[in-house]
């Protein structure tokens, strides 16, 4: 049981540390754009992070 | 080749780019030539009434309506980016892709350099239609040299350039974005905003702390729960799996904690440092004893914590906090937007005779300025030369165009409606108007008493009676019935967990977020977090006349012969002076002549087979010297008489609907103009205000509304003018109209997007159902108490109750409070 106590929590930060990587990288500060995107084919350059 | 049935919006279903390059012949792209439309069937418009570009009415048969928009429409084929067209939606609400004779603008000021020698670029972009657009810019920037980054962002609508280069580029890049008909203006920005920006980011982070630690250490919990009531393990879990289970909520509980309830200690810290107390001190006190309870309890070895009840409240009120700043930073990032767009830089007249665009803050005293016809004076000052016709309705509140001669002072917002003119700056900074009357805004606003919102009200009596409970609850315990003191303390943080104000500290903000986003939606921006209050205790509500009650513009009075308007629109959509707008406006969509000419601050000619056309003032038309009644132009034609139009001040569309719903609101309603008697009389008669005061200095309106406020009146002043925006301050609560000059939109609590008044009353209405859902969510959340607190004084409360009262409460608030959202769509 501790085993699993352990892994449960490991598994649940890594969720916790992807959404404060995508936090971070700016990806909640468009979400109405983000949503069109996904429409056209040829995506326009990548973005560098702030 | 078929034509594109689902997004039917005026288009060719153009599947090949056409057959001319960029930069064919002007006329024969314009009106299209009959061999192209046979060789390709599919070009045929679906509806040839639009222009293929922009989407505005065409006279039937041709493609574009002006050759801006041709020219558009042959960069975006010649990029071979036409897909653009087939995919976007026009939305009807926003400007129209119309390319315009850009503004002037020195970009650079505005661009940052970084370290690495990349230049950076912010602006606000006007007129995006829909998600095409934003590719369509960044496509089209994609495809020029040196661009690193073009991102436009559709939620706060701008556009962030970063390219390697000079800073002369940033004028191509951005030329190249206007020339498709988007308007693009430099956006610094602000302090407020960039802390807003990071106050959100830290709300958001505190959130997904929270919601980690909650999951995990409610999961736990219930582990804890299930095998103490027996239900799993062999009768039960043993102490030791008990403590374990404890110390692994209180290793993953407290840091969160600590973490995520930084914004409700902070805030708790700052309000008993000023000898107040608001919502977060007895959230902060219940939360830090509850946790401080759960690790001594965790230590000793105990059977009952509470890790999973504080985290669970932190979330809670996390999710509530996050929502409430989204929807106001939303109302605020909109209401700077429209502030950015309407910017506009001073044209200095250097030395050598050269024109340099700066920024209104760069003009130094003495400099001469050059001020184009329908452009608004950037900085006070002397004209110099050019008999002047003013409009200063945004300034002063006066209606009528005024004439001025050289010598006159003329001041900052004014409108110039005659020719172009020459100022000499004579102010600057802390010397001009806007200046004075900021520093009545700072007085007034020092004088208006500190508005108590209805939670920090609740709480004043809430968190002592709370604390009381819980102290005398540890004295009945530990005197009365004799328990050991570590039992009668536990007892009492029961009490303290049960009455920990999660669905009352919900109440409030819940309330607000729904309501934010419903006047949103409705083109009313909400700026300040407690005017929704300030809104529903409203008994008085005074109007300025000017722009607010009145159109913003000069309107067309009479309406003469619809042939002759009809007419003249056609010439006067091709300019940009207030009047001819007007006239447009009065004509509805018409389509643009060809070949017209203007003559600035004279009026626009067109050459037809007949003769020529002209529209304009009396001279420009040959009319006579002799001087006008009022604002007018004139139109004449060859083997016609010449035809008047008047111009005056014209009620809002629906200002006497409105002025009858107030009244029968129950609402007293006055109108208070820094505008000449007569005009204000004859306003205030049409409307049906009994109650005017005209001529008012800003310093008497600030006066009429603060007596007011002294009788225990609370009032919403609306207006627009700079002169009203110390008396905007004044008042408990404010709006303007859109329109408005920028310090008013500033200090307003309410900006109005729209033609109508109407916000207004939806706003008031608004906020009474508002406040009588707060009200009910208050009651349910203290009913809620008076039901468990004797519980918890009984120490009938475990754990897992605690956490179930709590969670349904503040669920239960919630969805009470989102009836609100369901009755505004009924």
């Amino acid at each position: 049981m501790f085993y699993l106590l352990i892994a449960s929590l490991i598994v649940a930060g890594c969720g916790l540390m992807v959404f404060l990587w995508s936090l971070r990288t700016g990806q909640y500060d468009d979400m109405d754009g983000a949503a069109n995107r996904i429409l056209f084919d040829d995506a326009p350059p990548p973005v560098k992070p702030l | 080749m078929s034509v594109t049935a689902g997004l039917d919006l005026a288009f060719v279903g153009q599947a090949s780019p056409p057959a001319v390059a960029v930069g064919g012949p002007l006329l024969s792209r314009l009106i299209p030539l009959e061999p192209d439309s046979e060789t390709t069937p599919g070009r045929t418009p679906i509806n040839d009434s639009a222009c293929e570009h922009c989407g505005l009415p065409v006279a039937t048969g041709r493609k574009f309506c002006c050759p801006g928009c041709l020219a558009a429409h042959d960069i975006i084929q010649g990029l071979g980016l036409g897909n653009y067209y087939r995919q976007r939606l026009l939305d009807a609400g926003a400007r129209a892709l119309r390319p315009e004779p850009a503004e002037r603008w020195d970009l650079a000021r505005h661009i940052v350099t970084k370290p690495d020698g990349t230049k950076e670029l912010t602006l606000a972009v006007d007129g995006l239609q829909c998600g095409a657009c934003v590719w369509l810019i960044e496509s089209v920037l994609a495809k020029e040299p040196g661009v690193l980054v073009g991102r436009v962002n559709m939620t706060t609508r701008r556009l962030r350039l970063s390219w390697q280069g000079s800073d002369q580029d940033a004028d191509r890049l951005v030329g190249r974005i206007e020339a498709l008909g988007y308007r693009l203006v430099p956006f610094d920005l602000s302090a407020l905003a960039a802390m807003q920006d990071r106050t959100g980011r830290m709300l958001l982070r505190s959130l997904a702390i929270a919601g980690f630690a909650a999951g995990n250490v409610m999961l736990i919990s219930i582990g804890i729960w299930a095998g103490q009531s027996g239900a799993i393990g062999d009768g039960g879990i043993g102490p030791a799996t008990v403590s374990l289970l404890h110390w692994v909520s209180a290793l993953v509980a407290m840091p969160a904690i600590a973490y995520a309830g930084r914004p409700f200690f902070a805030s708790a810290l700052a309000a008993l440092r000023h000898r107040r107390t608001n919502m977060d001190v007895p959230i902060s006190l219940g939360v830090l004893l509850v946790t401080g309870m759960s690790l001594t309890e965790t230590i000793a070895g105990g059977a009952h914590t509470y890790f999973d009840s504080a985290i669970t409240l932190l979330f809670f009120l996390l999710v509530g906090r996050v929502l409430d700043h989204r929807a106001r930073g939303q109302a605020r990032a909109t209401a700077e937007q429209l502030l950015a767009l309407r910017t506009t830089d001073v044209a200095v007249i250097q030395p050598d005779g050269t024109i340099r665009r700066v920024g209104q803050e760069q003009v130094a005293e003495g400099d001469r300025i050059l001020v184009a016809a329908g452009e608004r004076i950037g900085v006070d000052g002397v004209l110099e030369n050019g008999a002047a016709l003013l409009d200063s309705s945004l300034v002063t509140g006066e209606s009528l165009p005024v004439n001025a001669e050289p010598g006159a002072a003329v001041f900052a917002g004014t409108l110039n409606l005659g020719a172009t003119l020459t100022i000499r700056a004579t102010a600057t900074g802390g010397a001009t108007l806007l200046a004075e009357c900021v520093r009545l805004i700072e007085a007034a606003e020092t004088r208006r008493g500190r508005f108590v919102v209805i939670a920090d009200r609740v709480a004043k009596r809430y968190a002592p009676a709370v604390h009381l409970c819980a102290l005398l609850t540890f004295l009945w315990w530990f005197f009365g019935v004799g328990v050991p003191a570590g039992q009668a303390l536990l007892t009492a943080s029961a009490v303290l967990i049960i009455t920990c104000p999660c669905a009352l500290a919900l109440a409030v903000p819940a309330v607000q977020v729904v309501a934010t986003g419903r006047l949103f939606r409705g083109g009313m921006l909400l700026k300040s977090a407690t005017a929704l209050e300030r809104l529903a205790e409203v008994d008085t509500v005074v109007f300025d006349k000017t722009g607010t009650l009145t159109e913003p513009l000069l309107a067309l009075l009479e309406t003469p012969d619809a042939l002759d308007l009809h007419l003249a629109a056609t010439l006067a959509v091709s300019s940009r002076h207030p009047l001819a707008r007007s006239l447009v406006a009065a004509a509805g969509a018409v389509v643009p002549a060809d070949g017209v000419i203007e003559f600035s601050g004279q009026g626009l000619s067109r050459s037809t087979p007949d003769g020529e056309v002209r529209l304009g003032s009396r001279t420009f038309c040959g009319v006579g010297d002799a001087p006008s009644a009022g604002p007018e132009m004139w139109l004449t034609r060859p083997g016609a008489v010449p035809v008047r139009f008047c111009f005056g001040e014209r009620p809002r569309q629906d200002a006497v609907a409105v002025i009858q719903q107030l009244l029968a609101m129950g609402l007293r309603v006055k109108l208070v103009s820094g505008d000449h008697a007569d005009q204000v009389a004859r306003i205030a008669s049409a409307l049906g205000i009994s109650d005017w005061r005209a001529g008012c200095t800003p310093v008497e309106k600030v006066s009429l509304i603060e007596g007011g406020g002294a009788e225990g009146q609370k009032i919403l002043m609306v207006g627009d003018g700079m002169n009203d925006s110390p008396a905007l301050a004044a008042a408990s609560v404010s709006a303007s109209p859109s329109t408005a000059a920028d310090v008013s939109q500033t200090v307003a609590d309410l900006v109005f997007q729209g033609a109508k008044l109407e916000p207004v009353v939806i706003a008031l209405q608004t906020a009474r159902q508002a406040k009588a859902v707060m009200r009910q969510n208050l009651a349910l959340s203290i009913g809620y108490n008076a039901i468990m607190v004797p519980l918890a004084i009984a120490g009938w409360v475990t754990p897992w109750l605690a956490a179930a009262a709590m969670s349904s409460s503040s669920l239960l608030v919630m969805a009470n409070s989102l009836r609100l959202h369901k009755g505004a769509k009924s």
